[in-house]
């Protein structure tokens, strides 16, 4: 039993730290201020990680890292590329969530191509960015009910619909969309497929003006008689009732823990930020009893509790993804602490800090804007609730609604 | 019926005696509780007592220390052998703790029956180094927390009565001095029947572990004890304590042997009824002092901390299994009312805060055995569990509504013993 960070991370943790210090912290106001400018310093930044990467285990700074399919003969336990890839996006959301977000290659699309593609797939895709395309307006949570249809044309597909809340959707190389193969067959029948940017038909309409992450861009796009080969359908082109929804639903269980690892990053950040404030009214050496603690010092030693348990809940999902077992459940309760653990943290040291916190003279209120997302994307506080309640009560999705 | 009344008579209360001849009472089936509280009266105020002390037979060994672990990745997982205690504990909680607790709780005594189970299990070798016949090779912190998880998923209160001779030989173990450890811990090897408990608390609001009422003095090379402390867990059956005691400003462990002039007062409290919570008075008490050169009173604490963290871990997870239970048979308007969200939400979160406690504790314990700084992980378990242990606790009795409320099921009993997470300090030793 043992839940440190394994020593042969601990190189590629301190650097993801120094990159958040010195490349995205300097940069992290200018991008808040400046929505939808391309934040061009990442483009070096990716380079150096693609490099790193190349030689073995790097940064892997997104979503990309997650669900690669480990060497299955391996024998004993496993910390992997799910658990570094967590501990890289922690220290890169330390520096900001936004840009983070924005790193070129790191896209949720490159996750869902990690995990579902064929070999054939995986070879052709190297090296793209790829965006996610799920939310439609009409479609949140409930993605069974996407309504972007995708119908077999020969040797393609033709893509017609909307998608809105694509994160990176304009700058990405291409985008993984949702879209049902027949609409009365429910979940079973949507797939995703790989659209490049530049395909005939798809139109980014326009760009989200948000509360946080602005560095990151969020664009709405439509797919109209849009046709994409069918070799870009990834895994699977059969409409298999029995295992319906399964297949899709995988990428989430390496993710989560991935958004996950994005509320402690960005929480991390106001934390240690709170802490340098109050230094003199804290005690390093929590010697005093949390009774005896001012109300300011307990606080604070809250947050700090909520904040382990939520990155060590993190860290299980991923080690167990590491090791091949099983893991929604887990996945689900570690998105759900981190989510709303990032976002009371946050919230919670903007208002100890006070005007000090709510100024844009700190970062200290951005951190409490950016967070909140992370409560909402990759399933919501309430789904994830939802997910974790029908496994411990044994309910299907139609009794427990 | 005439000892009955005899009682009462002695306590000069006529009026009960009257009541006590009447055939009202049995009627209502008030007998028994009239009964229970007459003993209980008779048993208030302090006394001496009533284990008569128990002869130690010291034996020269050198001072035990177990050694620390090694590790490198990050691993949940259990061993063979973490599996099978587990397993073992698991089971002896449901099938002998949990039917046991409700009565145990209602006549608030330990069970007679449990003292049997303490050898049959064999808590004590776990504890005991292997030089003295015990099985214990090296520093166990996650399997002792482990093992009080588990048998606390039957019950709360229990669990701290099987656990505290077995927390003391841990103490003495890991903390003794070579005079401490051979004038008992051959005794635990040898006579199964010698029971310890702690006495830590103090009658203090917002009491402070670190700012004692309780003084050590020293005298002639003897140290005494002088003060009172309360929430004793079997502190009329123990035949030695572990107190804690302000010596020369600090704070410190000593061990004193059940002796005529402690005095005892029952203490009742809102849970851990069936530990028998009593309040003890030394009266210029002798004792040894506990720890070597490397005693760490912080540490000491938080290895008692970390014992009731667990055990409200455990706890926890037998009110969520209560309350699933529960929730999937009950029905309102036509369907069950785990079909509700505000009602199934309430289980989605036991379920999040149960695995976060476990998290932070076993990361504490894991740190501990392998020999490094612990207290601030220790520290923030602790803080956690007390929080989250009263909110699941809180939330079991209103996923049952009124039901909850009464002694029909156990989640009022697990509500009231999981509020002790938050203010006990020490008092078990992981």
């Amino acid at each position: 039993m043992n839940l440190q960070n394994p020593k042969k991370f601990k190189m590629m943790i301190d650097q993801a730290h120094d990159v958040a210090i010195n490349v995205l912290r300097p940069i992290s106001r200018k991008y808040d201020k400046a929505e939808h400018a391309y934040p061009k310093e990442l483009d070096m930044l990716a380079s150096l990680i693609d490099g790193m990467n190349e030689g073995g285990e790097g940064i892997n700074a997104g979503a990309a890292g997650a669900g690669k399919r480990g060497d299955s003969d391996n024998e004993g336990i496993l910390n992997g590329t799910n658990m570094s890839t967590a501990l890289g996006i922690i220290e890169m959301c330390y520096g900001d969530t936004g840009l983070l977000l924005s790193m070129p290659r790191q896209g949720l699309g490159n996750s869902a191509i990690a995990a579902v593609a064929n070999d054939e797939q995986l070879e052709r895709f190297k090296g793209t960015w790829a965006a996610m395309a799920i939310t439609e307006p009409g479609c949140g949570s409930d993605s069974a009910a996407i309504r972007t249809t995708a119908t077999k044309d020969g040797d393609d597909y033709i893509l017609n619909g909307e998608k809105i809340f694509v994160t990176s959707g304009e700058r990405a190389d291409s985008v993984v969309v949702w879209a049902t193969l027949d609409r009365k067959a429910g979940r079973a029948a949507i797939k995703s497929f790989v659209v490049p940017k530049g395909t005939p038909g798809m139109k980014v309409e326009r760009l989200e003006h948000k509360l946080g992450i602005k560095a990151s861009d969020t664009a709405v796009i439509n797919f109209t008689d849009c046709r994409v080969p069918a070799e870009n359908l990834l895994g699977n082109a059969e409409v298999d009732v029995a295992k319906g929804f399964a297949g899709v639903m995988e990428t989430f269980d390496n993710t989560r823990p991935l958004v996950a690892a994005m509320a402690i990053g960005c929480a991390k950040a106001s934390l240690e930020r709170i802490k340098e404030i109050f230094k003199d009214q804290l005690d390093a050496n929590y010697s005093t009893p949390y009774l005896q603690a001012s109300n300011l010092a307990a606080q604070i030693y809250r947050m700090e509790a909520e904040w382990e348990a939520a990155r060590l809940l993190m860290l299980k999902a991923t080690w167990m993804a590491d090791n091949k077992k099983p893991n929604s459940k887990e996945a689900s309760i570690a998105k759900a602490k981190a989510g709303r653990v990032g976002n009371e943290i946050t919230l919670k040291c903007v208002e100890l800090a006070a005007s000090v916190g709510y100024n844009e003279d700190e970062l200290l209120e951005k951190w409490a804007r950016d967070s909140k997302i992370l409560d909402i994307f990759e399933g919501t506080q309430q789904i994830q609730q939802l997910i974790i309640a029908r496994r411990e009560l044994g309910k299907s999705s139609s009794e427990l609604k | 019926m005439t000892s009955m009344i005899n009682k009462a008579q002695g306590l000069g209360l006529s009026l009960i005696t009257k009541l006590a001849g009447s055939d009202v009472l049995d009627q209502l089936k008030l007998r028994k509780f009239v009964e229970k509280s007459l003993y209980q009266g008779s048993k208030a105020g302090f006394r001496a007592l009533s284990q008569t002390q128990k002869a130690f037979k010291p034996k020269q060994i050198s001072q035990q220390r177990l050694p620390q672990q090694q590790k490198n990745l990050f691993d949940l997982s259990l061993t063979e052998e973490q599996k099978m205690t587990s397993d073992a504990m698991s089971q002896f909680a449901q099938e002998v703790l949990l039917g046991l607790a409700h009565d145990a709780d209602h006549a608030a005594e330990f069970p007679e029956s449990l003292w049997q189970y303490i050898e049959d299990l064999g808590l004590n070798y776990y504890a005991l180094p292997e030089a003295l016949g015990g099985v214990a090779s090296e520093q166990n912190i996650v399997s002792n927390l482990l093992i009080a998880e588990k048998l606390a998923e039957g019950d709360f209160s229990l669990t701290a009565g099987l656990l505290s001779t077995f927390s003391v030989i841990n103490a003495i173990t890991r903390w003794g001095s070579t005079e401490v450890q051979s004038m008992y811990l051959p005794c635990f090897a040898e006579d199964s029947d010698i029971t310890a408990t702690f006495a830590i608390q103090e009658a203090t609001p917002a009491f402070n572990p670190y700012e004692l009422k309780t003084k050590a003095t020293l005298e002639n090379d003897q140290f005494y004890i002088d003060g009172e402390k309360t929430l004793v867990i079997l502190g009329d059956l123990a035949d030695i304590f572990l107190v804690n005691a302000d010596f020369n400003g600090k704070p410190d462990v000593f061990v004193v042997q059940c002796n005529e002039s402690i005095s005892i007062k029952n203490s009742p409290a809102m849970g851990l009824k069936a530990t028998e919570t009593a309040t003890l008075r030394f009266n210029h008490i002798p004792a040894l002092r506990l720890g070597a050169a490397d005693f760490d009173y912080t540490a000491f604490l938080d290895l008692g901390n970390l014992m009731w963290c667990a055990m409200a871990v455990g706890t926890c997870e037998a009110v969520k299994a209560y309350c699933i239970k529960y929730a999937n048979e009950r029905t309102a308007f036509g369907e069950p009312i785990s079909h509700r969200q505000s009602v199934a939400f309430m289980v989605a979160d036991m379920a999040i805060e149960i695995d976060a406690m476990r998290m932070l504790i076993l990361n504490a314990a894991s740190l501990a055995e392998s020999g490094r700084p612990f207290h601030r992980e220790a520290y923030l378990a602790h803080l956690l569990c007390a929080e989250k242990s009263m909110k699941i606790g809180t939330d079991g009795v209103q996923i049952l509504g009124g039901h909850g409320f009464t002694k029909e099921h156990p989640v009022e009993r697990w509500y009231r013993d999981l509020r002790a997470t938050a203010i006990l300090q020490s008092g078990l030793h992981a």
